[in-house]
């Protein structure tokens, strides 16, 4: 899975899920790590009461934020134009990458180095710049990882979360000159940062992410644990930040209580290692940091989101991703089954408004709407209903709201609509349901076998030989007679 | 939050739910008739069906909507309805209220949302039953479904019910609030994830050494002992209201 090719994403959704669960080491792999992230955060949150107090809180905040996200958005412009950090607008991902182009044509730069950004994974950045002759290195140790195998991320927090260290052994064993086998986790790590280490020197421009945009202050906040994202932000002369329009917040204040969420919901730490503020470049007396700062907004369907009321929910993520780690269905087919940048139940919500349902809307399928997901999301998104809203917009091309999903109605099936026309036709006329009970009760010894795609993994259900509603019937009868014989005696 | 419940009413409607009224009728009856050993009188609508949940979680709504509204119809009075599935109660207290949103039928769907309960959870908190267990002793593994964790939030009401039972013993299954993989129509549209699911979810109930398999919803019962069954394994399944009517007369 070298490369994220959207188009492909409905057609080889059936055939990568197929492949995943074939897979017994990658299975192995995805299970115990989740198994691993679901203890630490569970230790993180003893309290039930204080973790839903928490959530509520974070909720809050984030519903806050967003009802008014465009003053908040002009705002942060603002106070990062004053305090010298340039911003430029993307309404698209195209649009994105050619900003990011021109900043490094700018500055006759041909090396970037990335602090991990799941956005520049969206907008495809690293494949542009290179067919641009821009040499893009991930400086996060799992994004490394995956890019020196060429894949891409299968988590948005842990990027090589369905690698062992095994495998990473023998990738570094191939692919970087020099390096012997070693499944030492620390030699592996050392590895990967004497790489790194000299890529920073030799960067002209580091990318990185954003995890709080502060309007108040104009400040880019970015968690992270190996330092990478220091480095990134401040070794480089210049430094471009890529940010999704929702991460806005209005103020400082606001970022404690998420922070607290995210960290103990990603990856059940209490704090981060780094914790970076950035608020303008180097100025004229400090010795280091970027001499020139960019932010990139990025809206790439993010404002369509925003139109909807119920849909708008999905920005409220703060990319912690313990949605994926808490899913039955991700924990089994790992986040490259999706094909989508974002896997798991928030990938099922954000990748087909993104890419549309057309596009990427089968993913929604891979859902059993168990609510495992909505249960641990730190902000208390309802991915469970927010899955079953698409999947209806899949089905329906009558626009619900305005703009509607992009690719509204793409994957309605004739077959399967009219198969359940017929079904609400049988269960809203209850003459017809009870002949039908009637029927299937009485020629139970002729029940299919074999029932499609349920059967071949389970036996056949048998119809009871009465209905509950012939046994209910017949017991109200007998009830009644016998009040009545009472009666008489 | 505890839900606040009421006195034990005098009179309830049953919902039987589709799959139990042609799979499972046995525990409906089993359902209806601990609810006279209450003294409550149980009526039984006979225009009742699906409550539409299936068409819902598919993305029909229009066609869910319809179905919806014909048990809106038959489960009219104000009387409180039992439901034995927390996934079908779910359904009627959670969904109905978003499916009939816009629409005229908006407020009887609020109205059909406070009146529902799921059966564990109306015999535990309104019914206030105590069992008196005269079977023989058994090691009980509980399933309790998605819906009864985290929807209804009435896990712990089947626990407790059992709990009453003097020769019964509950066994913790590795991973229990897993979902077993049913889903509705989940099973049949994304098949071998599904499968996947189930498997495991065998897997970890037949290690436990259960001699009872014991759920509130059927969707789960026919997903979990239709693996086993094709495994050729053996563990009884029942829902819980069948498990517990055979167990106290």
């Amino acid at each position: 899975m070298s490369r994220f090719e959207p188009a492909t994403v409905n057609l080889e959704f059936d055939k990568r899920v197929g492949d995943a669960l074939q897979d017994q080491e990658l299975r192995a792999n995805f299970r115990g790590a989740m198994d691993f992230l679901m203890g630490k955060r569970a230790a993180m949150f003893p309290d039930k009461e204080g973790l839903e107090a928490l959530r509520t809180q974070g909720e809050a905040i984030r519903n806050r934020c967003l009802s008014q996200l465009p003053e908040l958005l002009e705002q942060f412009e603002q106070r990062c134009t004053e305090n010298g950090i340039q911003v430029h607008w993307a309404e698209t991902a195209q649009e994105a990458n050619a900003i990011i182009l021109e900043i490094m044509h700018k500055h006759d730069a041909t090396r970037m180095v990335k602090g991990k950004s799941m956005a520049s994974e969206e907008i495809g950045l690293n494949h542009f710049l290179a067919d641009h002759g821009v040499e893009c290195l991930e400086t996060d140790m799992g994004e490394y990882i995956v890019q020196l195998a060429d894949e891409t991320p299968s988590h948005i927090i842990m990027p090589a979360i369905h690698k062992n260290k095994q495998q990473i052994a023998r990738l570094f064993n191939q692919k970087i000159d020099g390096v012997e086998y070693s499944e030492n986790v620390d030699r592996l790590i050392g590895i990967g940062r004497d790489v790194l280490r000299q890529k920073f020197f030799e960067a002209d421009v580091g990318l990185s992410g954003v995890n709080f945009a502060v309007a108040e202050t104009g400040t880019l906040c970015l968690v992270e644990n190996e330092g990478n994202g220091r480095m990134t932000t401040t070794v480089p002369p210049v430094h471009i930040a890529l940010c999704g329009i929702e991460k806005v917040v209005e103020s400082l204040r606001d970022i404690p209580p998420l922070l607290k969420l995210l960290t103990r919901s990603a990856t059940g730490q209490a704090i981060t290692t780094y914790f970076n503020m950035i608020s303008s470049p180097r100025k004229p007396d400090e010795k280091d940091g970027p001499k020139e700062v960019h932010v990139v907004l990025l809206d790439n369907g993010r404002s369509r989101m925003y139109a909807d009321k119920q849909l708008q929910q999905t920005l409220r993520c703060i990319r912690c991703g313990a949605c994926m780690n808490h899913c039955p269905v991700y924990t089994r087919i790992g986040g490259h089954a999706y094909g989508t940048t974002y896997p798991g139940p928030i990938g099922q919500v954000v990748s087909p408004q993104i890419w549309g349902l057309h596009t990427a809307g089968s993913i929604t399928k891979a859902c059993s709407l168990n609510g495992a997901c909505g249960e641990a999301c730190p902000v208390k998104i309802p991915l469970a209903d927010l899955i079953r809203r698409l999947r209806y917009e899949s089905n329906n091309s009558e626009p619900t709201s305005v703009p509607a999903p992009r690719g509204q109605g793409a994957l309605r099936k004739r077959s399967e609509a009219v198969t359940w026309k017929l079904w609400a036709l049988l269960l809203h006329k209850p003459g017809l349901y009870a002949l039908a009970l009637f029927i299937a009760t009485r020629l139970r010894a002729l029940a299919p076998r074999r029932i499609g795609p349920w059967t071949r993994y389970r036996s056949a259900p048998k119809p009871a030989a009465r209905s509950l509603h012939e046994l209910a019937a017949q017991r109200s009868q007998s009830n009644a007679s016998s009040q009545e014989h009472g009666r008489h005696e | 939050m505890q839900r606040a419940y009421p006195e034990k009413p005098a009179q309830v409607y049953f919902f039987g739910t589709c799959l139990i009224d042609l799979f499972y009728p046995e525990a409906g009856m089993a359902g209806i008739q601990l609810l006279e050993r209450e003294g409550v009188k149980v009526i039984y609508p006979q225009q009742q069906s699906c409550c539409g949940q299936p068409a819902y979680n598919s993305g029909y709504d229009n066609e869910a909507r319809k179905v919806a509204a014909a048990q809106i119809a038959c489960l009219q009075g104000g009387l409180p309805v039992v439901v034995p599935s927390a996934s079908c109660a779910d359904m009627f207290r959670h969904h109905y209220p978003d499916l009939f949103a816009d629409t005229p039928l908006r407020k009887q769907a609020l109205d059909l949302a406070a009146r529902t309960y799921e059966l564990t959870e109306f015999l535990a908190h309104v019914c206030k039953v105590r069992l008196v267990d005269h079977g023989p002793a058994a090691t009980v593994a509980i399933h309790n479904s998605c819906s009864a964790q985290r929807g209804m939030k009435t896990a712990q009401d089947a626990i407790s019910l059992l709990r009453q039972m003097r020769n019964v013993a509950i066994v913790q299954q590795e991973r229990a609030s897993e979902c077993c993989g049913f889903g509705g129509t989940f099973a049949v549209k994304a098949p071998d994830i599904s499968n996947a699911m189930v498997q495991d979810k065998c897997d970890n109930l037949l290690a436990t050494g259960a001699s009872d398999l014991v759920s509130g919803d059927c969707g789960c019962l026919m997903n979990i002992s239709g693996a086993l069954e094709k495994r050729k394994e053996t563990l009884p399944a029942q829902h819980i209201a069948s498990f517990i009517w055979e167990r106290t007369q």
